[in-house]
């Protein structure tokens, strides 16, 4: 399996086709939030919501083998694209990957322009909160 | 008298650009309108040449500034048609107009068991006074509920007026449907009961004709900012009576008659309510907005922004998934709404990144939102600047948008 690198920079090569041209942009990650949809239904509660998001994002993990598997859903498309970025970079990975990993893709994609401050401090509590649920993991596996 | 758009957008700097590699299309006017030139230049003229204290100074640029800024306060009472120009106050915006007689006549004249009525079509800047000069005072705050188009239901209004009513506190024109409220009407019953009535003008002013003197209302507060003039200035209109009655608002300079250390003795209005040093700069340049308003007449500015309302809610109607929200038969130009099955935050980034600038989520009216069972909407609001064009610009963004879910 590629490592975190490698699919951040796919995930790279994916966006420069796309020229930072916002509306292709946008409307791609929409795409993208729209094909994120295996969140169950029964998890959609208020205690696996992120705080600091402007809209909902809940997030649950389990902890299959040694990895990490995230699931997250959002009510709104574009932050739900932005979690199945998320999700594909840092799911399925050692907590120890997860902690380590320095998420430079989402710079190099242009995203904290497209997004605006709002949305970016919300990518921020998404990103946070996804290596602390690693952090759990890792002290739990240690024990 | 039909406008000339092309020759009035020339007035405006701003609309000149691009968003996103677009043109820029600007419909968030209910939250704030663009300044134009004479606006922009009152201010730089105001802080190059005249820049000085007010109602102290003995030199000449403080004589300067003192009478430019009491020409605003004339202007301003033509505009709202007061009897006096005592009875205007300047504020910082339609807030703090609010709070102001929320403190100062609440502090006065509320008591425990004393009812408030506001509607369900309120701001939060006319919900959370209210709520906390009744939590305060032990008073109750009652809620004009509305239908589904948007319109306060006058049955249930004259249900809750009362006896005990002390104030109605209502908006012309709502910010987030653009429903006009029926307030000569409220204005006069309320009236009948000794209730007094506040009437929030924030985005009727730019619009409609005000007449507080027809209207009879006991005060009435709006913004500079959504009449092309600059932020962070308002205006309290209150009949002298009131406004004599009322305890002072903030203490300070300016407020005051004499100060000892034994008693202070306050001041005359207007001058009672507007302590320290005010927002001289904005306050002379709101003048230059009101004479633009003035030259292009509040009925061909309304005539326009009817015509573009009009349009696009026919146009955007049309699109498979479009669902307006808030269709009361009287409306400013605001419209509201959403695209089936997408989000509004969604919806405001695809438009924006197509140089469309409109407002999206609650309005600040989220006990409205709640009333509809929504998170939010979409809203455009037109402006005497914007023209058919954008607006078919925004039902073609709209339609790309809508198709995305709606196919």
């Amino acid at each position: 399996m590629t490592d975190i690198k490698q699919v951040q920079e796919e995930i790279i090569d994916e966006f420069t086709i796309l020229e930072g041209d916002r509306e292709s942009t946008i409307f791609y990650i929409m795409e993208l939030g729209n094909k994120l949809s295996n969140y169950p239904e029964e998890a959609r509660l208020d205690e696996n919501l992120i705080k600091g998001c402007q809209s909902k994002v809940w997030l649950t993990t389990e902890e299959k083998s040694g990895k990490v598997i995230f699931k997250a859903d959002s009510n709104t498309d574009i932050t739900k694209g932005l979690i199945s970025l998320l999700i594909r970079v840092l799911s399925e990975r050692s907590p120890k990957e997860i902690i380590d990993a320095d998420l430079y893709f989402i710079e190099k994609i242009g995203m904290g322009n497209i997004l605006g401050s709002q949305r970016s401090n919300g990518l921020a509590a998404m990103i946070k909160q996804m290596k602390l649920y690693a952090l759990a993991y890792q002290s739990k596996l240690n024990v | 008298m039909t406008l000339d758009i092309q020759n009035i957008r020339g007035q405006f700097p701003v609309l000149d650009q691009e968003v996103n590699g677009k043109p820029l299309i600007y419909l968030d006017n209910a939250a704030t309108t663009q300044k134009p030139k004479v606006v922009l230049e009152a201010l730089s003229s105001y802080y190059t040449h005249d820049n000085s204290n007010i109602h102290r100074g003995a030199h000449t640029l403080a004589d300067r500034a003192t009478r430019t800024y009491e020409k605003t306060r004339a202007a301003v009472r033509a505009f709202l048609n007061a009897k006096e120009e005592e009875e205007i106050i300047f504020t910082k915006g339609t807030t703090e107009g609010i709070n102001l007689v929320a403190s100062t006549f609440g502090r006065k004249f509320i008591k425990e068991g004393d009812e408030i009525i506001i509607s369900n079509l309120e701001h939060h800047s006319n919900i959370v006074p209210w709520q906390m000069l009744c939590e305060e005072k032990g008073a109750i705050l009652k809620i004009i509920p509305i239908n589904d188009k948007g319109e306060i239901l006058m049955d249930e209004f004259y249900k809750l007026l009362t006896e005990k009513t002390k104030l109605v506190s209502i908006v012309h024109a709502s910010n987030a449907l653009g429903t006009i409220n029926p307030i000569e009407e409220i204005i006069s019953k309320a009236h009948q009961v000794g209730a007094k009535v506040l009437i929030d003008g924030a985005q009727s002013s730019a619009h409609l004709d005000i007449d507080v003197q027809t209207l009879d209302c006991d005060f009435f507060v709006m913004s500079a900012h959504k009449i092309y003039g600059p932020t962070g200035l308002g205006v309290l209109y209150g009949k002298r009576e009131m406004l004599e009655a009322m305890p002072p608002y903030q203490g300070g300079g300016e407020m005051i008659k004499e100060v000892t250390f034994e008693k202070t003795t306050y001041n005359e209005i207007p001058f009672k309510f507007e302590a320290g040093t005010p927002n001289i700069a904005d306050v002379i340049a709101f003048q230059k907005a009101i004479e633009f308003v003035n030259e292009l007449g509040k009925a061909n500015i309304r005539a326009h922004e009817e015509s573009l309302l009009a349009y696009a809610a026919e146009k955007l109607a049309s699109i498979k998934g479009f669902i307006p929200v808030g269709t009361a038969t009287k409306k400013v130009s605001v419209l509201s709404f959403l695209i089936n099955g997408m989000h509004p935050f969604d919806v405001g980034m695809m438009l924006d990144a197509s140089g469309i600038a409109v407002r999206t989520g609650h309005h600040c009216t989220q006990p409205l939102m709640n009333r509809f069972n929504l998170e939010g909407t979409v809203r455009a609001s037109f402006s005497v600047y914007n023209t058919k064009e954008e607006v078919d610009r925004l039902v073609e963004s709209v339609s790309k948008i809508a198709k995305l879910k709606n196919k």
